[in-house]
């Protein structure tokens, strides 16, 4: 991607660590209570020198510099644990923790290889595994049904689906675009995507600490969505969801952004006279962190599910607002070779014995990094026999036998 | 110790490469230019050096299509200076490169003399290799290439250099200077830099130019021809469930008299 000399459209009072504290965020964070439930609710938590209790401690007393030159934050995976739990509700994972952890990518001595590369191949080719950007929208031929490409057709359209990296390319990740194509069209929806134009929406860059990387795709996207007119946009990407809620609108984008999950729920009713055929499966959902605890989206999962003939639906016990992050956000998607270096548990390995122990077959989720996650973890932990990775939509599509 | 590092863009071969319309080159349209990689460790090593030895770093590179977001990545990343020769004709082949970089540099202000000067040592539309030892040739210094590591001490006219062989081996040699180096691998890996340092690099600093000297050398080779490998064979795959997949590679077996 060509880097601009242009000015990213700011805030008017742009918040910095500098300014953290004379900002209103900023002075909320001074009435931390030091109670520590963010320590102990994080998922590294009990191995982190700088859990979000020490961070605002060590910001207080004027020594956040020996925050800023320890590596400690790259552990955190950006699962509004600490944030959910806070009892004076500080923003953590919206506000302070994206602040401290840029000021800690910028003076980290080396960036880990594996996250280096994907940060690299991002800006390069718009997405984190360095695949050909010209074959982004590959995976369309393959849908079954047609799939409207803006830049070959750019008239209106009523939604604007946000397909996202791992959807587009990944084998599995397409599996679930495959599925998305084939619920929308059978459902008569109006859609289109940005094909070979679409790139990473960005939001992992920003919860990593690589800001620029995000201010250029945010500013990339901009421009291309000025070009078509559309009524909304869904998203496959939880993450991308969560950029398009909170930072796009910095930049003056104002359309409504629905992930993929809670739109078909919305759609329930059209959608469950579709859903024909018995599937015998016992299913257990992981909440994802960006819909479940940064969106509330609970239940809509759930009600899909609980829709689809001979699904049993069982609960983990961590689920809704105390799931266990899968270890992909803030970065930790490419950090597997960094925590293993550190003799870290793979949060996903940690989720997967959880899943198992329901006596569920089915794993079902709704954020594309969480399939190659969980998938790698049932192999590795030998349990790859006994339980299979399923995206919510996978499943719908699965049970919508005879629907086009 | 003062490192002048020559970087150049490459086809980027993660997007598919067409053969142009005259048979003998690759289709400009389709095709998408990358830094070459060792040229990158080759300004990563002058980085180290310059680190551990002081001095400065220069990143000269020929014009070409995203050469400026390069040379910017280079000034973001610790170099001090980025100089670009504008005007040459494309395209280019490697020992007509090396000759107007000979002829160009004591024409650069305020370059001249270097004590080192780097560059990739082979690169994928070079794989013999022979920027860096024409251009020695040309500048009459010394050459040695496959470089896996330099140090050198200021005010010694002489620097140390490594190179890996086979089985574990290393050499340590010696090289008077000025040299010229191709790099292997640096010492690290190339740094990262994040992308709002190399925007507001982009703002901040400016890169030089240096009109290209005329051509006066043609090419010794000639591209006869340029195809895409023709597939000879294809794999077979054997699909079916475990029970009948077995089956078949018995039956493979069998058929060819390995069992």
């Amino acid at each position: 991607m060509a880097l601009t000399t242009t000015e990213p459209a700011e805030a008017a009072t742009e918040i910095t660590l500098d300014n953290l504290l004379e900002s209103p965020q900023g002075r909320n964070l001074l009435t931390c209570i030091q109670c520590g439930v963010c320590a102990g609710t994080c998922p590294y938590g009990d191995v982190m020198d700088y859990p979000p209790r020490r961070i605002i401690g060590m910001l207080r007393a004027g020594l956040i510099e020996d925050v800023l030159v320890s590596d400690s934050l790259l552990h955190c995976v950006a699962c509004y644990a600490c944030m959910a739990k806070c009892p004076r509700g500080l923003r953590l994972t919206e506000v302070l923790l994206p602040l401290v952890k840029e000021q800690v990518f910028s003076r980290l001595p080396e960036i880990p290889a594996e996250l280096q590369k994907a940060l690299t191949n991002t800006l390069r080719y718009g997405n984190p595994m360095g695949e050909s950007a010209r074959k982004r929208a590959a995976w369309a031929k393959t849908a079954g049904v047609p799939i409207r490409v803006l830049s070959e057709d750019p008239r209106p359209v009523d939604v604007l689906w946000f397909v996202e990296c791992y959807t587009s390319f990944h084998p599995r990740g397409q599996d679930n675009s495959r599925a998305t194509a084939k619920i929308l069209h059978a459902l008569g929806v109006d859609f289109a995507i940005l094909g070979n134009e679409e790139k990473c929406a960005g939001e992992c860059a920003r919860l990593v600490g690589e800001a620029g990387l995000f201010e250029t795709l945010m500013d990339y996207h901009m421009a291309l969505l000025h070009k078509y007119k559309f009524s909304r946009i869904i998203t496959s990407g939880a993450h991308a969801y969560d950029a398009f809620k909170y930072e796009y609108p910095s930049l003056g984008f104002d359309h409504s952004v629905e992930h993929t999950t809670p739109f078909l729920a919305g759609r329930l009713d059209s959608l469950r006279p579709l859903l024909t055929r018995k599937l015998g499966y016992t299913v257990t959902y992981h909440d994802s962190c960006c819909l479940g605890r940064h969106n509330g989206f609970y239940e809509e999962p759930r009600r899909l599910l609980k829709a689809i003939p001979g699904v049993k639906l069982v609960e983990m016990p961590h689920n809704r607002i105390n799931s266990v992050c899968c270890g992909g956000g803030g970065g930790g998607m490419w950090l597997d070779t960094y925590f293993k270096a550190k003799g870290r548990e793979r949060l996903a390995d940690r989720r997967v014995k959880e899943a198992v122990g329901t006596g569920a077959d089915v794993l079902a989720i709704s954020c594309p990094y969480e399939v190659s996650r969980f998938e790698d973890s049932l192999k590795v932990l030998g349990y790859d026999k006994r339980m299979v990775v399923r995206d919510v939509v996978e499943l719908l599509a699965e049970a919508m036998e005879g629907a086009p | 110790m003062n490192t002048l590092v020559l970087m150049k863009m490459v086809p980027d071969i993660v997007e598919e490469l067409e053969v142009g319309p005259d048979g003998k080159s690759l289709d400009l349209e389709s095709l998408r230019l990358i830094v070459s990689e060792r040229d990158d460790h080759a300004l990563e090593q002058a980085l180290l050096l310059k680190e551990r030895r002081g001095g400065s770093v220069t990143t000269m590179a020929i014009e070409s299509p995203d050469i400026d977001e390069i040379l910017f990545t280079a000034l973001a990343k610790g170099s001090d200076r980025a100089v670009k020769m504008v005007g040459a004709e494309p395209p280019l082949t490697t020992s007509e490169a090396a000759a107007l970089l000979a002829r160009v540099l004591p024409d650069v202000p305020n370059l001249m003399p270097v004590d080192l000067i780097l560059t990739g040592c082979q690169a994928i539309d070079d794989l013999d290799g022979l920027l860096a030892p024409i251009l020695a040739e040309q500048l009459r210094i010394p050459y040695l290439g496959v470089v896996t590591g330099v140090d050198a001490e200021t005010g010694q006219g002489r620097a140390t250099v490594f190179k890996e062989y086979a089985g574990g081996v290393r050499g340590e040699y010696a090289v008077s200077l000025p040299a010229v180096l191709g790099i292997q691998a640096a010492e690290k890996p190339p740094r990262y830099v994040p992308v709002a340092k190399v925007r507001s690099t982009m703002k901040s600093r400016t890169i030089d130019t240096v009109p290209a000297p005329p051509r006066d050398e043609t090419s010794q080779l000639e591209i006869l021809q340029m195809t895409k490998p023709e597939a000879t064979g294809r794999a077979e795959m054997l699909e079916g469930s475990p029970e009948e997949v077995a089956s078949k590679v018995a039956d493979v077996l069998s058929a060819r008299g390995l069992v």
